[in-house]
């Protein structure tokens, strides 16, 4: 692939399944499906335990990403649609998910992805997404209890970096480390808007500016974007970041800088990741629903 | 819940921000009929709790939606809050 043709905006996409563990020996098999504006995941949970995830690009047609997901996590594992018991479409294509038996918010099941994976201290959540940014604060048990999100732009959000990679040719899984090596923190800049960012972006080249400087002015304005959300809602400790953004640490850590406080780490002995927390929590949700069923049905 | 809708852009904050613990006590949901732009809905939250909520068509056109109501436009009190008698709703501009 030549440089000209070479697609720098593309994040790796993921498949992962747990080593030993049978979906067969499971007595509920729940699935959650996340069709997010630019990424699609989809998470299996067997008796409550992850099994398997898989992370997409979202295509043109939601129910098709919703298909493509799922199967791309029951890949070599020989469960069908049918094997699962209950499934929860969320995100912004929640609605379109075809085989889903719920559709949740894609808030309440960040929280309650993030609760799964941190734990019960988890109280506030950031959730930056392809195309908009949220901010949740919930209980120990990941309930919502208050948020706030900014989508009437993509300004700061994923989409937004993906523009900046191909604008600047650098990969986007490398933005963040490069966006650290310069001499001198610049000032953000002054345009975070993904249609001006890329004449915001040649105009600074112009004048001098490194690729690395203007990686750097544009992590540090994407975090001041968040951290004003943040701001309006408060922050109360832990505090965690969700979505594709949170693998960047070029916007994690100046964003940690303007909030004053650390974003928990994801556990090292975990294979969470955290652009799979909103398809985690809605198949938490999933999990919880085919429960309550049984349990209604079985009173009857 | 605390639920903000809403956006930040170029020009301010608009967000108006609802109390839905209040509004799944609240017999009346005064609220829905008060406004005269039609932007509250009564809603199934996540949780199960029977909620009012804005619009999804108007949560970006806050600011012009709302515009009609602010003191400009010769109101004293906003005919939504004035009308959610357990005091669950407030604007931010």
């Amino acid at each position: 692939m030549t440089k000209e043709t070479q697609e720098f905006w593309r994040w790796s996409e993921k498949n992962w399944r747990a080593p030993g563990l049978d979906w067969r020996d499971a007595s509920v098999v729940a699935a959650g499906i996340d069709v997010g504006s630019v990424s699609s995941q989809a998470v299996i949970l067997v008796d409550g335990e992850l099994f398997a995830y898989h992370s997409t690009r979202t295509g043109s047609n939601s129910p098709d990403s919703a298909k493509r997901t799922l199967a791309g996590a029951m890949e070599g594992t020989g469960m069908t649609l049918d094997d699962v018991n209950h499934i929860v479409g969320t995100g912004y294509g929640r609605v379109n998910v075809p085989f889903a038996n719920r559709a949740i918010t894609e808030i309440a099941c960040h929280a309650r992805g993030a609760n799964f994976m941190i734990g019960p201290t988890v109280r506030t959540i950031l959730d930056m997404g392809g195309q908009d940014c949220k901010v949740i604060r919930c209980d120990e048990k990941g309930k919502v209890q208050n948020f706030i999100m900014n989508d009437k732009c993509a300004a700061g959000t994923g989409r937004g970096m993906e523009v900046i990679a191909d604008t600047l040719g650098v990969s986007v899984e490398d933005i963040g480390r490069r966006s650290f090596e310069i001499d001198e923190e610049p000032a953000p800049v002054s345009n975070v808007c993904t249609v001006f960012a890329k004449s915001e972006a040649t105009a600074l080249l112009k004048v001098g500016w490194s690729i690395n400087r203007v990686l750097a002015a544009y992590c540090a304005a994407m975090a001041e974007r968040v951290a004003g959300l943040i701001d309006r809602l408060g922050m109360e400790p832990d505090f965690f970041i969700t979505g594709g953004i949170a693998k960047n640490a070029g916007v994690v850590v100046r964003i940690e800088r303007l909030v004053g406080r650390r974003a928990v780490p994801l556990p090292e002995d975990t294979n969470f990741d955290p652009q799979i927390a909103g398809a985690l929590g809605a198949a938490l949700f999933a999990d919880a629903l085919y429960r309550k069923e049984q349990r209604v049905a079985a009173a009857r | 819940m605390i639920a903000n809708y809403g956006y930040r852009d170029g020009s301010g904050e608009y967000y108006v921000t609802i109390d839905t613990a209040l509004c799944v006590e609240c017999v009346g949901r005064w609220c829905v009929e008060a406004c005269p732009e039609r932007l509250f809905e009564i809603e199934m939250d996540d949780y199960d709790d029977e909620v009012v909520a804005i619009a999804p068509t108007a949560r970006k056109l806050l600011k012009e939606r709302c515009a009609g109501c602010k003191p400009t436009g010769g109101h004293v009190g906003l005919p939504c809050i004035s009308a959610c008698r357990p005091g669950a709703i407030s604007h931010s501009w």
